[in-house]
């Protein structure tokens, strides 16, 4: 075969026209020549077939210096090969770049490239079918690019606007100080359950950062062996405390869902920005309208989060995008936006891969969100970090903060104290 | 802080079991991605 292309080279002609430097085209056919010598021996027997005979430039076959000038954009004329596969000219099925057949080669390419082909395989399922999957580079160019650089940017600015901001504000004081009387706030399942994501979440997020910021980040820092032992540590750790984040998801969502529904007093709470400028803060129940929308922001994207982790934990067993990008299609949302139709017919890589983007780019907006939970929970506010500490606040916290909760609380103690018979 | 130092004891068990779990039930990502004809070890 080696041989045979080589003849084919030599013949063509195109060391002839001058279109390489004469050194260049010498080394060429010294090269042919060497391929030539260098044959098995069986070779020298080979018998060309009819139609297989070397072809020249003259007989209309494309040439190096076609192709050359059609990648300088300087082709202007139909290529020779088009006008001899026109012509039924082209090779024959058993000769090299011979046509297969029935369909050519460019019905053969595009049948592997768009998922049309039959691809038969004797391991590896569904994914191993796809010979060709063009999505994989637009998935990998935006993970590396706007997928990180967006993300970062976000993060680092959502640190560098906290910083501002609590030089500006400085910690929020409780307005009396505190009174030394304590109340329960929260008890030790609600404390355990938010604990439970919540340092499920912190490893999570470093580990998913680890595994983002390897190439051209972490592995100019670390060396390769370096990476390669962080990154496999990550992944165990990111793929199996994701467990711990779901459960604990699911427990929050129950023990605080009938607090985080939305109330009246929340729309005031938002329109005074929550007293976070000032010293008065607005009424609120147990959960204030801040509050509930963290609570709500965790079990949304966080819920999100965990679909397409676990959809990532399972490859291609939890397929699910080109299932809504069919409903968004059929709701008319990519009219709406002045967009094209969304993909709804997608290789099973693709699904892993929009699976992964997503759960990044949810990711990251869970983690500024609770970057800055983080921040108003501890150092940003005067007692703020007890709730889940101990569990009982300060009561002249508890009344700046959640002056509802804590005269109901007084309520609720005066009725048990009314029912309760004296001894 | 007990509350606290529970929780994070239990991340640790919970995704100690689930790596083993896992692995013990054939969802290792190498019994996934392996067919009958495929001898693993």
């Amino acid at each position: 075969m080696v041989t045979r292309t080589a003849d084919k080279r030599a013949a063509t002609g195109w060391h002839r026209r001058g279109t390489l430097p004469g050194h260049a085209a010498r080394l060429l056919v010294l090269l042919a020549a060497l391929l030539c010598l260098g044959a098995p021996a069986a070779d020298a027997q080979y018998v060309r077939p009819p139609g297989d005979e070397p072809v020249t430039a003259e007989q209309g076959r494309q040439t190096l210096a076609d192709i050359i000038a059609r990648q300088k954009g300087e082709a202007g004329e139909r290529p020779h090969r088009d006008w001899d596969t026109a012509q039924g000219n082209a090779a024959g099925i058993g000769a090299t770049l011979g046509t297969r057949g029935g369909p050519s080669d460019a019905e053969v390419w595009e049948a592997l490239r768009f998922g049309t082909a039959e691809v038969n395989v004797s391991a590896g399922g569904e994914p191993a079918r796809v010979v060709i999957q063009d999505g994989g580079m637009w998935w990998l160019e935006f993970r590396e690019g706007p997928l990180r650089t967006y993300g970062g940017y976000l993060l680092l600015g959502t640190i560098a606007l906290l910083a501002i901001f609590f030089a500006i504000r400085g910690r929020i004081r409780i307005a009396k100080g505190k009174s030394g009387e304590t109340i329960q706030r929260f008890d030790g399942l609600e404390r355990f359950s938010h604990w439970l994501i919540a340092g499920s979440f912190v490893l999570l997020a470093f580990t998913g950062l680890i595994e983002l910021f390897g190439r051209g980040g972490l592995m100019e820092l670390t060396g390769k062996e370096g990476y390669a032992t962080l990154a496999r540590v990550s992944k165990v750790i990111h793929t199996n405390v994701a467990w711990a984040f779901i459960i604990g998801l699911v427990m929050i969502f129950v023990l605080w869902v009938h607090h985080n529904l939305p109330a009246r007093e929340d729309l005031n709470w938002i329109l005074k920005g929550g007293g976070i400028v000032g010293k008065h803060h607005p009424p609120a129940k147990k959960f204030n309208a801040g509050q509930k929308l963290i609570f709500w922001s965790v079990i949304l994207f966080g819920g999100s989060i965990a679909v397409s982790g676990v959809s990532l934990l399972f490859p291609y067993e939890l397929p699910m995008f080109a299932k809504t990008f069919e409903i968004l299609n059929n709701i008319g949302v990519p009219e709406l936006l002045d967009m094209q139709p969304f993909p709804a017919q997608l290789a099973v890589q693709e699904e892993m891969q929009f699976a992964q983007l997503w759960h990044a780019i949810v990711g990251f907006v869970l983690m500024a969100i609770i970057i800055a939970h983080i921040y108003i929970g501890s150092i940003g506010m005067e007692g703020a970090f007890a709730a889940m500490g101990s569990g009982q606040v300060d009561v002249n916290w508890a009344t700046d903060h959640h002056s509802l909760w804590v005269e109901k609380l007084r309520e609720d103690e005066k009725t048990r104290a009314a029912a309760t018979p004296a001894e | 802080m007990r509350a606290m130092l529970i929780a994070f004891l239990a991340i640790v068990v919970i995704g100690v079991a689930a790596f083993f779990g896992l692995n013990q039930i054939g969802f290792s990502s190498a019994e996934r991605q392996s067919a009958p004809s495929v001898r693993l070890d």
